[in-house]
């Protein structure tokens, strides 16, 4: 492997460069706050994945806050917009703590294909295990080739145990296994990784629903957390993902945003965040196995706009 | 905040219906909103802008030749325009001679390279082509074997000497593939950021050292704006001569598409259409303008049908019926033809006018599910012979598929009247079955 860990900051110091360097040029060229510097920073939004209908209330917003406050300095604007994306991507909880009475509290990571899903459970098995969490998890992708031997690697990486079955056996009954080794041997985490599937394919979406209603066998529904694996590149389509996931779980209970090292900006969070409110969990900023951290809305905004 | 682009598009050129003529002012109206559609649709914002300012100078320009419709001549207008941006015509994958022909299929992490490499290598074994897989991703764990367990599903040989470089991967290879008179190779590098100086030099080696005739970009169909940044590194970097869409069977609009091809120029060679390794299509221009627009994807859908239906399966069906021997067996033969052609809704959505009027109100594929279940459970005595099903039986079904009683019951019973049904039937021809027979 020649990738090196990038941390928070690194990692999203290419979004700072498209996003905000584009806003600080702008602004640097506009000679006052005018309509014209508006529109720019709403199509660096629209540019940056935000979306049509997010951006234009944000910009909206601005344009409120700026007659209001009658602020004439251009740099000014780049405050007032600071504020204006941290207030939407705000979350008064720790993502990382697990908050169910009783043990094991079981996340249920899903998403659709090849949005980072096992990476980020074996990301995760690491995260818990250094709090001293006692992390267990389970290879409920038995349908794509190798997703169980994939995910078995990252738990000898993380050091945490795996259950498994062969290839093509029911994704539930490996759940429900799993969920009872865990509450009998008192784990406090139990990573359950689910196949890729598409939010339309409606067959697919009843697996998971499946998948849930054997956990709830196990322990009680309010200990099943669903965690929903966005890939940061994608566009508009993360909000029907969203949609259409909740729909067939009840609720997600958080986001994560993988492939934040590359050069897309992750705006698709801000939409999110504005229309959804769920909040985000956790980012993904590499390959490696501690390129995962805590969401953190101030971090991710100062990190923005430093 | 999901309309589709069709209905935004539909809704858009409502506003210009009743209004006599296409005047400067009602079309920029109009393409206000064709620009939010697209820019929904995860057009690129530039590729959007420059595409609406085009259609407004043609727009004009046609309405004082005709007097349809207006809001015909601007979806004519817009629709002509989608096509010639996505490539007019189909372009397919080259097998150049002499070979071994080599295909380097390369994209970002997890966009469908693998998949691809795979789905490839069994279009081409198909017509009859000695392929080589290769094992080109040392990184990713578990990538050796994901190409492995699928070469063995196809029954293709894989080439992999474990974690080594990938430049000698592929060029050990490409020298096996000459001796053994391979006629085509196919690299599934690992993915890669465009932004990864080193990853992207290594792929660059790469193309030096095996001269691959094809270099396609793996895209995914749902990629946002960054499409644009994406397809412009490789590009740079490799020369690619092809993209594939993946993903394309989700609700995704496929705006990325256009943008991919707007900066790159190159063709869109083929969509993936699913996980399976058959769920590959040539990409269609065409088609994909047309359904963007709402005009429906009806060549899709009646090949799809087509394709998924087993011909012979269905001659002996109707065999069956007309000696009045149709089972349950046979019913859940037919529920698993109709699981194959895909998710109906999106069946549905292809054929003109009844995406919308269905919507919301589609078939119930919770009931499909059950009605599989229960005839899952049934001993295979009971699937020929229903009547032997009694009280007991009853309740080990439907508690084996949990269902009701009542559930099996009502299923049995539709059963009884689909056969009395195919009874009266003197002449029947088999073209499936009657929509409304079905018990879901
Ligand atoms: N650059 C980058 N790559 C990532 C990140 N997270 C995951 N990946 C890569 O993305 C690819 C797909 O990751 P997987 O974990 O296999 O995705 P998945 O969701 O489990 O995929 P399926 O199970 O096939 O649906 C792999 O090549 C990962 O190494 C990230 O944060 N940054
Ligand atoms: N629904 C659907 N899923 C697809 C399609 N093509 C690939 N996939 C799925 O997408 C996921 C990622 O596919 P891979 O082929 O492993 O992707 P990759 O680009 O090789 O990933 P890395 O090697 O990790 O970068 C898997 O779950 C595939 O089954 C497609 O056309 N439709
Ligand atoms: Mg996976
Ligand atoms: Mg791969």
């Amino acid at each position: 492997m020649f990738k090196f860990l990038r941390n928070f900051k690194e990692g999203l110091s290419r979004t700072k460069d498209n996003l905000v360097g584009k806003v600080k040029e702008a602004v640097g060229l506009a000679a006052k706050v005018d309509d014209n510097l508006l529109d720019t920073i709403e199509q660096i939004l629209i540019e940056g994945d935000v979306g049509v209908a997010a951006a234009t209330r944000i910009t909206d917003n601005l344009k409120e806050k700026v007659a209001r406050e009658s602020i004439r300095d251009p740099n000014d604007i780049l405050a007032a917009l600071k504020s204006e994306i941290a207030a939407i991507l705000k979350s008064a909880r720790d993502p990382a703590h697990l908050d169910s009475s009783t043990s094991p509290e079981i996340w249920l990571i899903l998403g659709v294909n090849g949005t980072g899903k096992t990476t980020s459970v074996g990301k995760l098995a690491k995260f818990f295990r250094d709090q001293g969490k006692k992390t267990m998890i389970a290879a409920c992708d038995t349908f794509r080739a190798a997703a169980v031997d994939q995910l078995a690697i990252w738990a000898e990486r993380s050091g945490v145990e795996c259950i498994r079955a062969k290839d093509g056996s029911d994704p539930a009954a490996v759940a429900f296994d799993a969920a009872s080794a865990a509450k009998a041997r008192g784990f406090d985490i139990l990573l359950v990784d689910t196949a890729g599937r598409l939010h339309t394919k409606t067959h697919l979406m009843e697996e998971l629903k499946k998948i849930k209603r054997v956990l709830a066998k196990v322990v009680p529904e309010e200990a099943i957390k669903a965690k929903l694996i966005l890939d940061g590149t994608t566009g508009q389509n993360a909000l029907s993902q969203v949609k259409l996931f909740a729909d067939v779980v009840g609720k997600i209970d958080g986001l994560m945003v993988t492939k934040l090292d590359g050069t897309a900006k992750g705006g698709v969070v801000i939409a999110i965040a504005e229309e959804m409110s769920v909040p985000i969990d956790f980012v993904g900023l590499g390959e490696q196995i501690d390129d995962l951290k805590p969401f953190d809305a101030d971090t991710f905004v100062a990190a923005l706009f430093e | 905040m999901f309309d589709s682009l069709t209905e935004k598009l539909e809704a858009a050129f409502k506003k210009l219906r009743g209004q006599g003529t296409l005047t400067e002012d009602n079309i920029r109206e109009a393409l206000k909103e064709v620009r939010r559609a697209l820019l929904e649709a995860d057009v690129n914002y530039k590729v959007t802008k420059d595409f609406i300012d085009e259609v407004q100078k043609e727009a004009v320009g046609a309405a004082t030749l005709r007097s349809v419709e207006p809001s015909q001549q601007v979806v004519k207008v817009v629709h002509e325009k989608l096509v010639k941006l996505l490539g007019e015509t189909t372009v397919d994958v080259v097998i150049s001679d002499p070979p071994p022909a080599v295909i380097m299929v390369c994209g970002l992490q997890g966009s469908g390279k693998t998949t691809l490499c795979a789905k490839l290598a069994l279009r081409y074994k198909k017509k009859n082509k000695k392929v080589l897989l290769v094992a080109a991703d040392p990184y990713r764990p578990a990538a050796i074997q994901q190409l492995q367990t699928l070469g063995r599903q196809i029954d293709v040989q894989v080439f992999e000497i474990g974690q080594a470089r990938p430049q000698d991967i592929c060029r050990e290879a490409v020298n096996r593939a000459r001796k053994e008179f391979v006629d085509l190779v196919i690299l599934d590098t690992a993915g890669r950021l465009h932004i990864d100086d080193e990853l992207m030099a290594e792929l660059a080696d790469i193309k030096k050292l095996v001269d691959p005739k094809e270099i396609l970009l793996v895209a995914d169909a749902m990629t946002g704006q960054d499409a644009v940044n994406v397809a412009r590194q490789f590009h740079e970097r490799l020369k690619i001569t092809g993209v594939v869409l993946s993903k394309l069977d989700g609700d995704a609009r496929g705006g990325a598409a256009l943008s991919i091809r707007a900066v790159t120029g190159c063709p869109i060679k083929l969509a993936g259409i699913g996980e399976k390794l058959s769920d590959l299509e040539p990409f269609h221009p065409d088609r994909l303008a047309a359904r963007i627009l709402g005009m429906g994807d009806i060549v899709s859908f009646v090949e799809k049908a087509q394709e998924s239906v087993d011909i012979q399966a269905a001659e002996k069906l109707e065999k069956k019926l007309r000696k009045q021997q149709f089972t349950l067996e046979d019913m859940y033969d037919q529920l698993q033809n109709l699981k194959k052609m895909g998710p109906l809704e999106s069946l549905l959505e292809m054929i003109p006018g009844i995406g919308k009027a269905l919507k919301g109100a589609t078939i119930d594929p919770k009931g499909i599910g059950r009605v599989e279940a229960m005839i899952q459970s049934m001993t295979v005595e009971e699937r020929r012979n229903p009547q032997i099903i009694n009280g007991s039986r009853r309740k080990r079904i439907a508690d084996g598929s949990g269902s009701t009683v009542q559930d099996l019951n009502r299923l049995l019973k539709q059963f009884v009247e689909m056969q009395k049904m195919m009874k009266n039937m003197n002449r029947f021809k088999f073209k499936g079955l009657p929509k409304d027979a079905l018990p879901f």
